[in-house]
């Protein structure tokens, strides 16, 4: 048992012999002692963790929180309309509106317009129907004073288009303070007068085609890279460590300068007098009239994310490139392989994993770029960040914003878990 | 990367053109960046050479765009240059006060960054963590989450989270918040946006760097007698410091050229040097954001330097050994 020298000499084992359970020196039973152990253990690395952790739920997580719920959430015209919002509750969807629904609606106007709320009503509408706004302020200025029954007819006098059916069904769609109608939206759907999901107009079909242009476009950025930076990270990862180190610092010098900066002389390249160009014209490929446009189009994007994209997919390759041993292909090509056959079966596979975290890396980053299309991208360059900040700044559609940003982030999410998996978040490597 | 001396002439061939495309990349990588730094010298507002500039004639060049990065926005730019002037510059200037916005909001979320981050990362990498891989998943996603997002939450919360006027909350906090008692508009606002954004920075190097850490030097330290604040920062600190260094940079980095979150939630009175830039392209752009670019390529090329020095310090003293 314990004798004095004995390292463990503080765990004694009582006098009941082998059976008895192990206490510690002071008596207690050890594993109780050493589950509380690991468990002080546990809590002061968490202890260290959780200022960080709060911050960031209070800074970062609790207002993405709020936008999400700002996307299933807008009750500009429940709050404000509540006797037709009743109504529509009571009523199957396709009801026609009978003398009753518009007797609320003459109500709640001019409740509303006497709140001075009327204009949130409109705006709320607009968004399911582009152009209702004056309807609504409109018939606001004038039921102010007060409006008299039969309202029906009195409101169609005012103006003809309240007997609109499709102007009901968006109000029957706005009349929840809860709504998906704005995610209906992001992906072109609307709900009809008789409450069926269909696609809008179109000539208002965009969203579709923004996503899919934005996933097109980080596809082809993230192929760009790949092809561009994998000759790199090899040449790289076989010079010898002094001259690697050089070389390496023509790729982290652009890691480190500022985006705009680097935006900017992309910008100032692919001008139609820009350097390109007149590059182009000293070497005779164009002539002066033939002048390329490469900028405020999808080109300019394209060069410009790979561009900076560049380094991210550089990294990655580069430190699994490394440890790939050189004997390997060696082995291949003395067993009678060609150069290329001990590239394609043998030293390409082993890249993978780095070509894995670079690709997906540079993917997440593309899908969510904002800057370089606003500024390069011209109208067939925007992405889906470009439209969320136009209805954040522009149309102010801030429930609608705050959908295709649900919808972006949801897959954005779903990428940096795919990248968790199969990389490891501890992998991700800066320079 | 030599070619062995048993190569076929087609390895040969395919070996050089290799090495000229690899070149051709290299130059792609880095010719965008370098070529501002002559064209901010144009006398002319264009974003070309000019045949002065090609055959280098001295007349072909001038600081023309550097003197209007102070003088822009001056009460009286053609006074003497004396004193007053200087003084004028550097109350008015826009690009100054830019610069000057840029600095204070940069080293304060750096501070928060830092702190906040390194604490995490010690935490982190303790074997005995909680919930590991997800709470670092956590603390990394503001890289991962587009900024547009992040910029669109935190305008929603920044206009909601106000203090009610009156209250003796307001009154402590007057000083940080705007007029209304809100974030939106405030220095403080954007000071937190910046210290989320830069506090993945701070754990991606600090956790690299403690990796290599041995923790048997903590306990070491530990029997002889130090406390847990003597081990840190005698034993701890001075090991993962490059580590830190590092980090606090990239975070300082990342603020420095952070736009959308600044377009976002700050006002003009936060008027930053990306978001006078982002402003200078989308209006008119003149060679002036060429010279601001060209001093940004400079101050860039000091930070890679500072952070590869560390990084090789690092190396050394944790006793790694370059691959």
């Amino acid at each position: 048992m314990a004798t004095p020298l004995d390292p463990h000499a503080a765990i004694a084992i009582e006098a009941g012999g082998v059976d008895g359970p192990l206490t510690t020196a002071d008596g207690q039973p050890l594993n109780r002692a050493l589950s509380r152990a690991s468990r002080k253990a546990r809590w002061r690395a968490f202890m260290l963790v959780a200022p960080l952790l709060l911050f960031i739920v209070v800074t970062f997580a609790f207002p993405i929180g709020q936008m999400l719920y700002r996307s299933i959430h807008n009750d500009g015209f429940a709050a404000n309309m509540p006797q037709l919002s009743e109504w529509f509750a009571e009523t199957e969807p396709g009801t026609t509106p009978d003398e009753a629904a518009f007797a609320a609606l003459a109500r709640d106007l001019q409740a509303s317009a006497e709140a001075r709320s009327i204009g949130i009503v409109g705006t709320r509408i607009n968004y399911e129907m582009p152009g209702t706004r004056s309807l609504f302020t409109s018939t606001g200025r004038k039921v102010r004073g007060g409006i008299e029954p039969p309202y029906r007819e009195a409101l169609l006098e005012i103006d003809e288009d309240w007997g609109d059916p499709s102007l009901w069904a968006s109000m029957r769609n706005s009349s929840t303070a809860y709504t998906d109608s704005f995610y209906l939206a992001s992906l072109d759907r609307t709900r009809n007068v008789e409450g069926d999901v269909v696609q809008v107009n179109e000539n208002r079909r965009v969203y579709i085609m923004l996503f899919l242009r934005t996933l097109w476009l980080s596809a082809l950025v993230t192929l760009m890279t790949f092809l561009l930076g994998f000759p790199i990270a090899h040449l790289l990862a076989t010079l010898p460590l002094r001259r690697s180190n050089l070389l390496m610092i023509l790729v982290l010098l652009p890691f480190w300068t500022s985006l705009l900066v680097r935006t900017t002389s992309w910008m100032v390249l692919l001008q139609q007098q820009g350097v390109v160009n007149d590059l182009l014209i000293w070497l005779g490929v164009i002539d002066n009239g033939g002048r390329l446009k490469m900028m405020y189009n999808q080109i300019g994007t394209i060069i410009a994310m790979t561009h900076i994209l560049l380094p991210f997919m550089i990294l990655p390759l580069y430190s699994v490139m490394r440890t790939i041993n050189p004997s390997y292909v060696r082995a291949a090509k003395s067993l009678g392989a060609t150069s290329w056959t001990a590239f394609r079966r043998i030293y390409f596979p082993q890249t993978l994993p780095g070509l894995g975290a670079g690709a997906l890396l540079v993917f997440i980053l593309a899908v969510g770029y904002y800057i370089t299309p606003a500024l390069v991208g011209g109208a067939s360059g925007q992405l889906i960040s470009n439209m969320i900040a136009e209805h954040m700044t522009g149309t102010l559609n801030w429930s609608m914003a705050a959908a295709l940003a649900a919808i972006l982030l949801g897959g954005v999410l779903i990428l940096y878990w795919v990248y968790d998996r199969l990389v490891g978040i501890d992998n991700l490597k800066l320079g | 990367m030599a070619l062995p001396t048993y190569a076929t002439p087609l390895e040969r061939i395919w070996h050089w053109t290799y090495l000229v495309i690899c070149t051709l990349i290299f130059i792609l990588l880095i010719a965008p960046i370098l070529i501002i730094i002559p064209l901010s010298f144009n006398t002319e507002p264009y974003f070309t050479f000019t045949k002065d500039m090609l055959s280098l004639k001295p007349e072909g060049f001038s600081m023309r765009w550097y003197d209007s990065l102070m003088t822009f926005g001056m009460a009286q730019p053609g006074a003497p240059r004396d004193a007053a002037w200087f003084a004028d510059m550097w109350a008015n200037a826009k690009w100054v006060n830019a610069a000057k916005n840029s600095i204070i909001i940069g080293v304060c979320s750096t501070i928060l960054a830092t702190v906040l981050g390194t604490l995490a990362a010690l935490g982190l990498s303790r074997p005995e963590m909680p919930f590991r891989r997800l709470i670092m998943a956590t603390l990394i996603s503001p890289m991962i989450v587009p900024l547009i997002i992040t910029a669109t939450g935190l305008f929603f919360f920044y206009s909601s989270a106000c203090v009610p006027q009156g209250s003796w909350a307001h009154s402590i906090l007057r000083p940080v918040l705007s007029n209304s008692g809100c974030l939106a508009n405030t220095y403080l606002g954007v000071i937190l946006a910046h210290a989320t954004l830069g506090i993945p920075f701070v754990i991606i190097t600090v956790t690299a760097t403690l990796v290599g850490f041995d923790q048997s030097l903590n306990r070491a330290a530990a029997s002889l007698g130090a406390n847990p604040r003597t081990t840190f920062f005698r034993v701890t600190m001075p090991l993962i410091l490059p580590g830190v260094i590092s980090g606090a940079l990239f975070a300082f980095v990342t603020s420095f050229d952070e736009v959308v979150a600044v377009l976002f939630i700050a006002g003009p009175e936060q008027q930053t040097i990306p978001r006078q830039m982002w402003n200078g392209i989308r209006e008119q752009i003149s060679p002036a954001i060429l010279a601001v670019a060209t001093l940004l390529v400079v101050f860039s090329i000091a930070l890679l330097t500072t952070v590869e020095l560390l990084r090789r310090r690092s190396e050394r003293i944790r006793g790694v050994t370059p691959r």
